[in-house]
């Protein structure tokens, strides 16, 4: 869930059909409005335990959630400052009992609503009362394309069943469905048979994102990391599938930038675009930015509006735009294409998330990393530390023998 | 064998928006905007014009008669450019059309 209205999935249309971006009416590297899309993580529960999960370790207890009345005055507050799209979010938002009355209320204000669910907890009758409440658009994890390797990776029994039933109730009942398959080296060679699944789905999107190294990933960063050769296996297979399925399947494809030489446009820039808003009520620049010990994010709790947090606080503001920089992005010619890359990133690999991010050629660290990944995907450490509220389990030996 | 979504636009054609992309007046930016997953899209002021006629019972022949009135040109080109613009419409999975009732 990193890349949401990210570069690449705004970038959809051609000046020649008369549509243009909003996002490309902006030019320099100090403008940011007010954003499109927020992501809300209504909860950090959930039923799944995957080793890449992009919660923070620390995750928020359900007693610290907002309440129904404190979501529906963020949600209304955020139409009003001029946010047009909702993401629902976790964790897994279908564990809030009040799912349905939130996104009542996101159509109520005017938003557009979607869903990112792992699906377990859904039944036909829950998602035909999401679509009844104005639902626009729903947004499925898998962890394979069957369910050996993908209920070993979730970490659940029978999830894998219970998604693909969920999947075809979304088109059922005429909701688009976007496909979320997240690749590591212990489900890349599925990823044939992923697309086809996605298509017999009948799912509009597919989204091939390869696990990026935060929080829980991080560490498990043995057990997920692709090779080399899987990774240009990988691309190849998407370039393929890209042409073959126009008009059929819209496929969008995250790189995982261990292996790339130059870093991503995380977030599009801190405190750009995008901010999410935590279990608890914290307006974070990206899911992860919790990891950055040091910053002091503020609360939709605190005396301050959404938009004033967003404009002024501190933790916004500290990353923002091309001034924080030191070299090599001060004087980098990329350092409004990509902004130097991942703050999280640079804080986990570097201790300094001021740092270049380690993922571009240009950072000290890269031949490291790169190094790093190499030997990590090598090695075949392939027992995963599964996520949950103690700290994370380590898999049983003999269950990952597959 | 799954088939392609995407609809081919003709005079006949009776497109709409499908249920997952909503024309919109973004009061905050005062612009048009379409909202779809995962994107919004800002269209020009024509084809905000056109978008507002794809109400799924308008042919888009109908609408050619409607637009060459209202701005005194020459149906066969406004025509024209109506079926391409709806078509890269409906490429990009933006349109799709009314369905037949079955005779």
């Amino acid at each position: 869930m990193s890349d949401i209205l990210a570069d690449g999935k705004t970038a959809g249309a051609a000046p020649s059909d008369g549509l243009a971006i909003l996002e490309s009416q902006r030019s320099t590297a100090e403008t940011f409005g007010i954003p499109l899309a927020v992501l809300a993580e209504l909860t950090h529960r959930c039923p799944l335990q995957c080793p890449y999960c992009s919660n923070p370790i620390e995750l928020d207890r359900g007693g610290s959630e907002l309440t129904t009345e404190e979501w529906k005055k963020v949600l209304s507050e955020l139409a009003e400052i001029g946010v047009l799209q909702i993401h629902f979010s976790g964790g897994e938002p279908t564990a809030r009992k009040d799912l349905v009355e939130l996104v009542q209320h996101a159509t109520d204000v005017g938003l557009y609503s979607n869903l990112i669910t792992s699906a377990v907890l859904l039944t036909k009758e829950k998602l035909s009362a999401l679509a009844d409440a104005g639902l626009c658009h729903v947004q499925i994890s898998f962890q394979g394309n069957e369910p050996a390797v993908a209920d070993r990776v979730a970490g659940l029994k029978n999830s894998h069943e219970k998604k693909i039933e969920a999947a075809k109730w979304t088109r059922e009942l005429d909701m688009p469905l976007t496909v979320n398959a997240v690749m590591h080296r212990q489900n890349l060679h599925q990823l044939s048979d992923i697309i086809q699944m996605a298509v017999d789905l009948d799912a509009d999107r597919l989204e091939v994102a390869n696990v990026q190294y935060y929080g829980w990933a991080l560490k498990n960063r043995a057990a997920l990391m692709p090779t080399l050769e899987q990774i240009e296996e990988t691309s190849r297979i998407v370039e393929e599938a890209v042409i073959r399925l126009k008009g059929i399947l819209a496929i969008d494809y995250v790189v995982p930038d261990y292996y790339a030489l130059r870093p991503k446009k995380c977030m599009g820039g801190w405190g750009r675009q995008f901010f999410n808003i935590s279990p608890a009520g914290k307006v974070l620049p990206c899911h992860a930015a919790e990891s950055i010990t040091g910053l002091e994010f503020e609360s939709v709790r605190s005396n301050h509006s959404i938009a004033w947090i967003w404009q002024n606080s501190e933790a916004f503001n500290r990353y923002r735009g091309t001034g924080w920089m030191p070299e090599p992005c001060k004087s980098c010619e990329f350092r409004e294409i990509d902004f130097g890359g991942c703050r999280c990133q640079a804080f986990a690999l570097t201790g300094d998330a001021g740092n270049t991010d380690p993922a571009c050629t240009l950072s000290p660290m890269h031949e490291k990393i790169f190094k790093d990944a190499e030997r990590e995907a090598a090695a075949h450490q392939d027992r995963f530390l599964y996520r949950n509220f103690a700290g994370g389990t380590l898999e049983t030996e003999g269950e990952h023998g597959a | 064998m799954a088939m392609s979504r995407n609809i081919s636009v003709s005079e006949a054609s009776r497109p709409k928006l499908p249920r997952h992309a909503r024309l919109k007046f973004d009061e905050t930016r005062q612009v048009w905007v379409i909202l779809a997953p995962e994107r919004v899209l800002a269209p020009d002021e024509i084809a905000v014009e056109v978008l507002q006629l794809c109400d799924g019972v308008r042919s888009v022949g109908d609408m050619a008669d409607q637009l060459a009135a209202k701005y005194a040109a020459p149906r066969e080109a406004i025509l024209t450019d109506v079926i391409g613009m709806l078509q890269d419409l409906a490429d990009k999975g933006f349109l799709t059309e009314a369905r037949e009732k079955t005779s």
